[in-house]
């Protein structure tokens, strides 16, 4: 399908796969691919949030022996055991018996769902390891070559055809479609159980159909990415998804969307390039569509999150500054300079980075809190008030703690500066009325 | 069919070590409720070996190992870091990261490890036939040294993973137990549980490492989680656990081995992968364990409720014979149960009659007593209504051995409670 040759006719080719120009069956297989995902995504959703993603991948594992098990049985009826629906049929009844035997673990040992899972993905793959051991002599099999088979493993995209694109479809509008239909139920359900249950609806249904699509998804998902990495399927475009919202809609949408966009690259990529299984393919796109999104997401993002974190740490220290040069003003009857040595002291006694200092100082001034002088610096009007707001909380905040709270006066101060930072204005003031009238009452 | 030296000393030596270092890590990995981190490892070392292949060229075991290794660890930080930025569950977590890193070494064995030996398919399911040994074929004619020399090296990093493995939890038992127990109080005692969690997933990467060539590594997971599983269905204590673990990994070892050829033989087939046998026996092992555990047995606890629910009858039914009497009514003598014929066979009805003997009458007036004693407790006590205390009341009798001590000697019903007032 294709063919190593300079860059330009490289680049042609990858505009042609692209723009589905590239043939019949690489068009197949590229809308099979991205159908495949957009399923997979939206009901990964559903197996995240009912805690069953790696459920998925004991499935994915355990059909290995369905497939040999209905090469087998097709042979034995006088087939050549190379027919796709038979193989899948095979596998989607041991994805059930797999489930059903994680279930049965769960019920009647004390073993926990993590061991549960990795026995049925371990055991079923073990006695799918050793059918296909067996199905390698022709004496077994009545010469049936078991050829293909061990594509399941890692998955041969390359092997769809229009009928399995047409499959696929089917299965992502399956998919899509029990999802809006159930849409309220299964929301409930996933997020909880027990109120659904209350609410009379039949958990046990909904889970079955849940497991059920996961079974469908997986089985589907075996021609195209093999059954080791089909888990991914299901795994990486919720996780990703959940990364950039926290609301469920959204999140099947962007799930949906990732599957899709990831199934249709990866195919793309692994029609282009040459000996690039498309499985993997398809999964390390997903890896990267997650890393970056691990990266950029605006708000659970890493570099988000850690720019929150440091403007955090900037305000306190700022707060904290503003608060000691007011001390120090109080302190010193109305001196405002703050001499150079006085801010080394206070830089030391919190321990900021050398990086910190100019940030929290430039800040203040930007903020107008504070100018700078020839010695030093010095509060501005608007700072004085700050720093005063800022003390006065601080020792709001101690009374409270001592009166209401029973701290130790010794383990007081250490409190109040965590939390007088994080307070809003509303509860400070909240907090000053309720102590003046206890401290009315009392006295 | 007879075991040669030549052909199986060596594979059936690496099952078994194999084994050992498994079910010795898998105990605490079952125990912390992390078994799928097996999963998650076995599938990404993978790059791991391939990349330390790519930049040595080298197979040997302490490349290998040190690839492993930094790819077992790479997968806990990365597991760490998603479930903390991305608020997902440990489970989808772990997918993330090795479904993505198995991807990343399937692809680099096709694009740039191809034609060498290293090829997924071993890795996967193991190659213990491969181990076979140009020896003597009779094992009479076998000498230690000459073992120790022909030893492929294989052999020796499944010896060393092993040992270490033995050494880790003998020497760290003590923490390891509370680590898997408690951790958050392991760590106030003054060791890092944390430390100790990397330093048991490194000790798993290289058990994975040491085991893929003699079991694959998918059937590793198998190896890890299952013994440790059925031990658990088999006793409560660890020491006895670990030890229970190795005993059903080495018995699956063996018996994996030799029927992965011994049982197709007698069927006049071809033998089959003796890896994939082991698995197949452990989970043999694991259902007979379910079913048959002394105590936490499907069949045992099936023994026990039949048990209660047949001393649950023979109360009911002494119970409702003395009501009777004590109403003077009599009881049919037509009744037929087994539950009746269990009570005459044991002497507590007179045999030709619905009649209490002097052993039944003290055994009913028993259950009676609890009974009323009971619907006192729950009308006094726990201020239920007079009409509802009955049923409550009527299984608590059953299963409660002590009895609320005071008494007033007449139940909320009016009824006088058998063995107070009248003493």
């Amino acid at each position: 399908m294709s063919t190593t040759g300079s860059q330009p006719g490289l680049v042609r080719e990858a505009v042609e796969v692209l723009t589905f120009q590239a043939g019949y069956n690489t068009n197949a297989v590229l809308a099979g691919s991205a159908m495949l995902g957009l399923a997979a995504g939206v009901v990964g959703v559903l197996a995240l949030l009912r805690r069953r993603s790696l459920v998925a991948d004991a499935i994915g594992h355990a059909t290995l022996p369905g497939v040999v098990a209905a090469f087998l049985v097709a042979v034995a009826l006088g087939g050549t055991g190379r027919s796709l629906p038979v193989l899948l049929l095979g596998a989607a009844i041991n994805g059930m018996a797999a489930v059903g035997c994680i279930f049965a673990i769960l019920r009647y040992t004390r073993l926990r769902e993590d061991a549960a899972i990795g026995i049925v993905l371990g055991v079923f793959f073990g006695v799918g390891v050793v059918m296909l051991s067996y199905v390698q002599d022709p004496a077994n099999t009545g010469g049936a070559s078991p050829a293909g088979l061990h594509h399941f493993i890692y998955g041969q995209t390359a092997a769809m055809r229009a009928g399995d694109a047409m499959f696929m479809a089917v299965l992502a509008v399956v998919a899509v479609a029990v999802v809006l239909t159930l849409f309220k139920e299964l929301a409930l359900g996933a997020f909880n159980a027990d109120f659904a249950r209350v609410l009379g609806y039949h958990v046990g249904v909904l889970d079955a159909i849940v497991l059920g699509l996961i079974v469908l998804v997986t089985v589907a998902g075996l021609q195209a990415v093999g059954l080791i990495l089909v888990v991914a399927l299901l795994v990486i475009p919720p996780v990703t998804a959940r990364l950039w919202t926290d609301r469920l809609v959204p999140l099947v949408f962007i799930a949906g969307v990732v599957g899709l966009c990831t199934g249709f690259v990866g195919a793309a990529v692994s029609a282009v390039l040459p000996r690039t299984p498309a499985g993997s393919v398809i999964v390390l796109c997903g890896g990267a569509v997650f890393v970056l999104s691990l990266l950029v997401a605006p708000r659970h993002g890493a570099i988000a999150t850690a720019g929150r974190r440091i403007a955090q740490r900037l305000r306190i220290a700022g707060d904290h500054f503003l608060e000691a040069a007011y001390e120090h003003r109080v302190s010193r009857r109305g001196e405002t300079a703050i001499p150079q040595r006085t801010v080394d002291a206070m830089q030391r006694l919190w321990g900021w980075p050398v990086w910190m200092r100019p940030l929290v100082l430039g800040g203040l001034q930007r903020r107008g809190l504070m100018r700078r002088t020839e010695a030093g610096f010095e509060l501005t009007e608007p700072g004085i008030a700050s720093g005063a707001r800022i003390a006065r909380n601080h020792r709001l905040w101690e009374q409270y703690l001592l009166r209401y709270a029973d701290i130790a006066p010794g383990h007081v101060d250490w409190s109040t500066d965590m939390v007088e930072h994080v307070l809003s204005p509303e509860l400070v003031a909240e907090l000053e009325a309720a102590l003046a009238d206890g401290g009315s009452e009392n006295t | 069919m007879m075991l040669s030296p030549a052909l199986d000393l060596f594979p059936l030596l690496a099952a078994i070590l194999a084994a050992v270092c498994c079910a010795l890590l898998g105990n605490f990995l079952v125990l912390r409720r992390i078994s799928l981190m097996g999963d998650a490892m076995s599938h990404s070392v993978l790059p791991g070996l391939v990349i330390a292949f790519l930049i040595t060229g080298s197979r040997s075991a302490p490349v290998m190992f040190v690839g492993a290794a930094l790819a077992g660890i790479a997968t806990v930080v990365l597991v760490e870091l998603i479930k903390r930025l991305g608020r997902v569950e440990p489970g989808a977590a772990m997918g993330v990261v090795f479904s993505v890193l198995f991807a990343l070494g399937v692809l680099l064995i096709e694009r740039a490890a191809r034609n060498t030996e290293l090829d997924a398919d071993c890795v996967l399911h193991g190659q213990l036939e491969s181990l076979v040994w140009d020896g003597p074929s009779s094992w009479s004619a076998l000498g230690l040294s000459e073992v120790i020399q022909a030893a492929p090296p294989s052999i020796w990093t499944l010896v060393i993973t092993c040992v270490l493995a033995i050494l880790l939890v003998v020497v760290l038992f003590k923490e390891l137990r509370l680590a898997a127990f408690d951790p958050a109080f392991g760590t106030s005692q003054g060791f890092s549980a944390t430390a100790l969690h990397y330093v048991l997933m490194v000790f798993v990467a290289g058990a994975t490492v040491a085991a893929f060539e003699a079991v694959g590594s998918i059937l590793v997971i198998a190896m890890l989680i299952v013994p440790a599983s059925i031990a658990r269905l088999l006793t409560d204590r660890l020491a006895s656990q670990i030890m229970v673990s190795v005993v059903a990994a080495i018995a699956a070892a063996v018996s994996g081995y030799i029927g992965s050829f011994a049982i197709p033989d007698a069927l006049g087939v071809t033998e089959v992968n003796a890896a994939g046998s082991m698995t197949v026996v452990l989970g043999l092992i694991l259902v007979a364990a379910a079913a048959l555990g002394p105590r936490y047995g499907v069949l045992a606890s099936i023994v026990r409720r039949g048990r209660m629910a047949r001393r649950i009858a023979l109360d009911n039914l002494l119970a409702s014979v003395f009501r009777a009497e004590e109403r003077g009514r009599s009881v049919s003598a037509a009744v037929r149960s087994s539950t009746l014929a269990r009570a005459r066979r044991r002497g507590f009805v007179k045999p030709d009659a619905v009649e209490l003997t002097e052993t039944g009458r003290a055994a009913a007036a028993a259950v009676v007593r609890r009974h009323r004693m009971w619907e006192s407790y729950l009308v006094d006590e726990a201020g239920l209504a007079q009409d509802h205390v009955h049923a409550p009341a009527e299984q608590l009798e059953h299963l409660m051995d002590t009895t609320p001590n005071e008494s007033t000697g007449r139940d909320p019903h009016g009824r006088p409670i058998p063995g107070t007032s009248s003493d």
